[in-house]
C-alpha cells in the first residue's frame, strides 16, 4: 500500500515535470512577424506563438504572467532585441525557468543582431528621450533583414531540431527562392516613393525609408518615446508649410489623433502602415504585409 | 575650368606653327599660307567643339549618377552576413563592458501631519522592523543602489542596498543581495543570499515601485514593512497552458516578525503559489495564496525605548488577487489596476510588558487587509485610491490598557494619490490621508518624488 502511493506520487511527478514529448518545435516570439517567419521556414515542425499581436506597442508590454508560462515552454525565443523589449523580456527569461533560451544559448535568438543596424546613437543621454543603444530595434520593416534574419532562424532550427535538419533546410531555400522574387517585385513598385518626404509618428520605420529611398522630415514625437505634445505639433506645421511632405505614417497601435490634427491642418494625408503581420485586415502574413505596405504608401502619397 | 584648360592646350601648337611659319617661309606665297592656315584652325576648332561636347556630356552624366545614388539604397547584401550573429554596432567588449547593470533611486517626499509621527501607535498592535509613518517635513528618505548582472550562465545576482540619514549618521543597509538559478531543470529555480520573502504580493515590492507613498497598512502592522531575511527560496513553474506557480522558503529568522534565529537559524519557514492567465488581450489577472511561520526569541516591538518582548511564533495565511486591465493590452495609453490582499495573522506565545518581569501568554488572530484602484487615464497621469483596515481581537483582561490592548479599535485608513510620471524614471505623487488607525485621527499630506538614474530593470506583474 505504501510503495504503491509512493510509486503514484513518483510517477505523477514524473509525468509532470519530464518535458512532454512534442512533434513540434516551440517558437516563442516578441513579435508577430518573427512568428510568422519561423513558420514560413519550419512549416508544421514549429509551433509559434508571439508575445504581442500587431495592435500592442512591444515597448509597453508587462510581464504578465501568461508570458511567462509562454517562455517556460519554448524551445526557441525570437525577439527583436536591441532594447525593444527590455521593459519586460529580462524579466520572463528569469521567471520562466527555462535554462534553453537563455543568452548564449540555440534558443536565444535576437533578430536585430544579425543585420546592420541604423540610427545607432553617437551620445546616450535619457534627456534625449528613449534610445536605443544598440541602434534602432524595428528591422522589419525592410524586407531584406527578414531574409537575412531568415537564414539564422533555419540555423538555429537545425541545431535545436537536428534530426529534421534538412527539412529545416528545404523550407529556407523555399522560403528564399520566393521571397528575393517579391522583393524585387516590391522594389519596382514602389519605385515612385523615391525621394518622397514623408513625417513619421515615432522612428519606426528607419529601415523602411531606408529601403524605399523615402525621406524622414519630421517625427511627431519631439523625442523618442515622448508623445507628441501640441507645442511640438505647432512647430511641425511651421515647418511644413515652409516645406511640405507627402504624406504622415504611423503604426496602427500609436494614437491616431496627433497625424489626423496635422493631417487637418497641412492637408498632407495620412495612413497607418501595418508594421507586422497582422497590423492591417489585408496584412495576414509577411507577404501580404509588404503588398499592404507600399499599397497603403502609393495611395497616400498619390492623394 | 577644364574647358579653358584643353582650350590653351590646343592652342599652343597652332601658335608655334604660326611662328615657325612667319619666320621660314616670309616670302611664300601669302595664299597658300592662308590656306593652311585656316585648314589647320577648322581642325583646331572642330577637334576643341567635339572635346566640348564630350565634357558637357561626361558632366551631366556625374550629375545623374549623383542624383540616382542619393535615393537608391545600397543592394540587398544578402551574402557574407550568413553566419555572423553579431553584426555592425558591436564593439568590442572593453574592460568595463560586463560591469553589473547599475541604478540609483531616489526617493524623497515632503511630509505634513496634523498630529505627530513621533507619538503614533495602533493600539493592539505593538509596531516592529521598518514600519511606521515616513519623517515629518522634507527628508529625503533612504537611497537605493542597485547592481544586477548575469554571474556566469549559471547564476543571475542582484544587490540593493539603501543609504538612509539615521541618528545624525549615514547607514547603509543590504537590503537585498541574492542570486537566482538559470539553468535548473525542470522549470525549477533557487534563489538564495538575502532577500525579500515572495509570500503575498506586496512583500518583495522595492518601495519605489509602489502605487502609495507609503505601505498598506497590514504590511506596516504585521510585516514591519517587508519581511525579508537572509533564505533559500526554491520555485516551480508547473507544466500547464497557464501560469502556475509553487514556492517554498526557510530564512534565518533575524528580522521582525521573526527574531533571534530560532531553530538553529532556519527560523521561519514558507510556501507560496500563484496562479494567473489573461482575459483576451485587455484583461490580466493573478491570485496567490501563501503561508508563512516566523519563530521569535527575545523580539522587540512597540516604544524603542520601552519595548515588548516576544518569544513564540507569528503564523501567517495571505490571499492576494490582481487584475490589471489595459485597452489591447497597451498599458502606456490607459490603464486599470485593482489590488487586494488579506493577511490572517496568528501569534501564539508569550509577552514580556513594559514595566513587567512577568511573561503572559497569548494567542490572537487577528487581519489585515487593503483594496486600492489605480488608474491611469492618459499617458503619464495616474490617480488612485486605497482603503486599508485591520480586524483586532481582544487578547484578555490580562492585556488591558497595555501596548496588546486594541481599546476596541478597528483601524481604518483612507488614501487617495495622484502621480506624474515625466518618463518611465521619474515621477512626482501627491497624497492625501485620512488615518483612523491610531490613538487620534490623523491627516497626511504628502509630496514625493521618486526618481532612477541608470539602469532600471523591468517591474513584475
Amino acid at each position: 500500500m505504501y510503495y504503491r502511493t509512493l510509486l503514484t506520487i513518483a510517477l505523477t511527478v514524473g509525468f509532470m515535470t519530464a518535458p512532454c514529448a512534442r512533434a513540434a518545435v516551440q517558437v516563442f516570439a516578441c513579435e508577430p512577424e518573427w512568428a510568422a517567419l519561423a513558420t514560413e521556414i519550419g512549416g508544421d515542425r514549429v509551433e509559434a506563438v508571439s508575445a504581442t499581436n500587431a495592435l500592442q506597442d512591444p515597448h509597453f508590454i508587462q510581464a504578465r504572467p501568461s508570458l511567462i508560462a509562454g517562455i517556460r515552454r519554448a524551445d526557441l525565443l525570437i525577439c527583436s532585441g536591441s532594447g525593444l523589449e527590455a521593459g519586460w523580456l529580462p524579466l520572463l527569461l528569469r521567471k520562466g525557468n527555462n535554462p534553453e533560451i537563455q543568452p548564449g544559448k540555440p534558443g536565444h535568438l535576437m533578430a536585430s543582431q544579425s543585420v546592420k543596424r541604423l540610427e545607432i546613437p553617437a551620445v546616450l543621454d535619457r534627456a534625449q528621450g528613449d534610445l536605443h543603444a544598440e541602434g534602432n530595434p524595428h528591422i522589419q520593416t525592410d524586407p531584406r533583414n527578414l531574409g537575412i534574419v531568415a537564414r539564422v532562424i533555419a540555423e538555429r532550427l537545425q541545431q535545436i531540431d537536428a534530426a529534421n535538419a534538412s527539412s529545416y533546410q528545404q523550407g529556407l531555400a523555399a522560403f528564399e527562392a520566393r521571397w528575393n522574387e517579391a522583393v524585387a517585385g516590391w522594389q519596382q513598385q514602389a519605385a515612385p516613393l523615391r525621394g518622397q518626404r514623408i513625417v513619421v509618428h515615432h522612428r519606426s520605420w528607419a529601415y523602411l525609408i531606408n529601403w524605399l529611398g523615402l525621406v524622414e522630415v519630421a517625427t511627431l514625437e519631439s523625442k523618442p518615446g515622448v508623445p507628441p505634445s501640441a507645442a511640438h505639433l505647432g512647430k511641425l506645421l511651421d515647418q511644413l508649410e515652409a516645406s511640405p511632405a507627402a504624406l504622415i505614417i504611423r503604426t496602427p497601435y500609436q494614437d491616431a489623433k496627433p497625424s489626423q490634427w496635422l493631417s487637418s491642418k497641412t492637408g498632407i494625408p495620412h495612413r497607418a502602415l501595418p508594421f507586422t503581420v497582422g497590423g492591417s485586415p489585408e496584412a495576414t502574413d509577411l507577404y501580404q504585409l509588404f503588398d499592404s505596405t507600399i499599397r497603403t504608401l502609393l495611395d497616400g502619397i498619390r492623394q | 575650368m577644364i574647358r579653358i584648360h584643353f582650350s590653351l592646350r590646343t592652342l599652343l601648337p597652332l601658335l608655334t606653327a604660326l611662328l615657325a611659319i612667319q619666320t621660314v617661309h616670309a616670302d611664300d606665297d601669302l595664299a597658300a599660307i592662308r590656306g593652311e592656315l585656316d585648314a589647320l584652325k577648322a581642325h583646331y576648332e572642330a577637334r576643341i567643339q567635339s572635346l566640348e561636347q564630350r565634357l558637357a556630356s561626361a558632366e551631366q552624366q556625374l550629375v545623374d549618377a549623383q542624383e540616382a545614388s542619393a535615393v537608391t539604397p545600397p543592394e540587398p547584401d544578402y551574402a557574407g552576413s550568413t553566419s555572423s550573429y553579431s553584426a555592425a554596432g558591436n564593439a568590442a567588449a572593453a574592460g568595463n563592458a560586463y560591469n553589473p547593470a547599475m541604478g540609483v533611486i531616489l526617493n524623497g517626499a515632503l511630509r505634513l501631519y496634523e498630529e505627530d509621527p513621533d507619538d503614533y501607535i495602533i493600539p493592539g498592535v505593538p509596531l516592529g522592523g521598518e514600519a511606521g509613518p515616513g519623517d515629518e517635513g522634507l527628508s529625503i528618505g533612504e537611497s537605493e543602489f542597485v547592481f544586477t548582472a548575469n554571474i556566469d550562465d549559471w547564476f543571475y545576482g542582484r544587490v540593493t542596498a539603501a543609504v538612509e540619514q539615521e541618528d545624525g549618521g549615514f547607514e547603509i543597509g543590504l537590503e537585498e543581495a541574492f542570486l537566482d538559478t538559470l539553468a535548473m531543470p525542470a522549470n525549477t529555480t533557487l534563489r538564495f543570499g538575502r532577500f525579500y520573502s515572495s509570500v503575498g504580493y506586496l512583500n518583495d515590492k522595492h518601495p519605489h515601485a509602489w502605487s502609495f507613498a507609503n505601505q498598506a497598512l497590514p504590511y506596516s502592522a504585521f510585516m514591519g514593512g517587508q519581511y525579508g531575511d537572509d533564505g533559500i527560496q526554491f520555485r516551480w513553474l508547473a507544466p500547464t497552458d497557464f501560469f502556475l506557480e509553487l514556492g517554498a522558503e526557510v530564512f534565518r529568522g533575524s528580522n521582525y516578525p521573526a527574531a533571534g534565529d530560532a531553530d538553529d537559524g532556519l527560523g521561519t519557514r514558507s510556501v507560496f503559489a500563484q496562479v494567473g492567465g489573461d482575459i483576451g488581450f485587455s484583461h490580466s489577472w493573478s491570485a496567490g495564496i501563501s503561508w508563512m511561520e516566523a519563530e521569535a526569541r527575545d523580539r522587540s516591538s512597540g516604544d524603542e525605548d520601552d519595548p515588548l518582548h516576544f518569544d513564540g511564533s507569528t503564523e501567517f495565511y495571505i490571499a492576494d488577487f490582481i487584475w490589471k486591465w489595459a485597452p489591447n493590452g497597451n498599458i502606456r495609453d490607459r490603464n486599470l489596476v485593482f489590488q487586494t490582499e488579506y493577511l490572517w495573522r496568528n501569534e501564539d506565545g508569550d509577552y514580556l510588558l513594559p514595566g513587567s518581569d512577568r511573561l503572559q501568554s497569548i494567542t490572537t488572530d487577528t487581519a489585515g487587509w487593503y483594496a486600492q484602484l489605480v488608474y491611469q487615464w492618459r499617458p503619464r497621469w495616474r490617480v488612485g485610491a486605497r482603503l486599508d483596515g485591520l480586524n483586532l481581537e481582544d487578547p484578555g483582561a490580562s492585556f488591558l490598557d497595555t501596548p496588546l490592548d486594541p481599546m476596541g479599535d478597528d483601524p481604518l485608513r483612507y488614501t487617495l494619490m495622484f502621480d506624474y510620471s515625466n518618463s518611465e524614471y521619474s515621477r512626482i505623487r501627491v497624497q492625501f490621508e485620512r488615518d483612523e488607525s491610531g490613538l487620534e485621527n490623523n491627516n497626511l499630506f504628502t509630496l514625493q518624488y521618486i526618481m532612477s538614474l541608470g539602469a532600471h530593470g523591468a517591474h513584475a506583474f
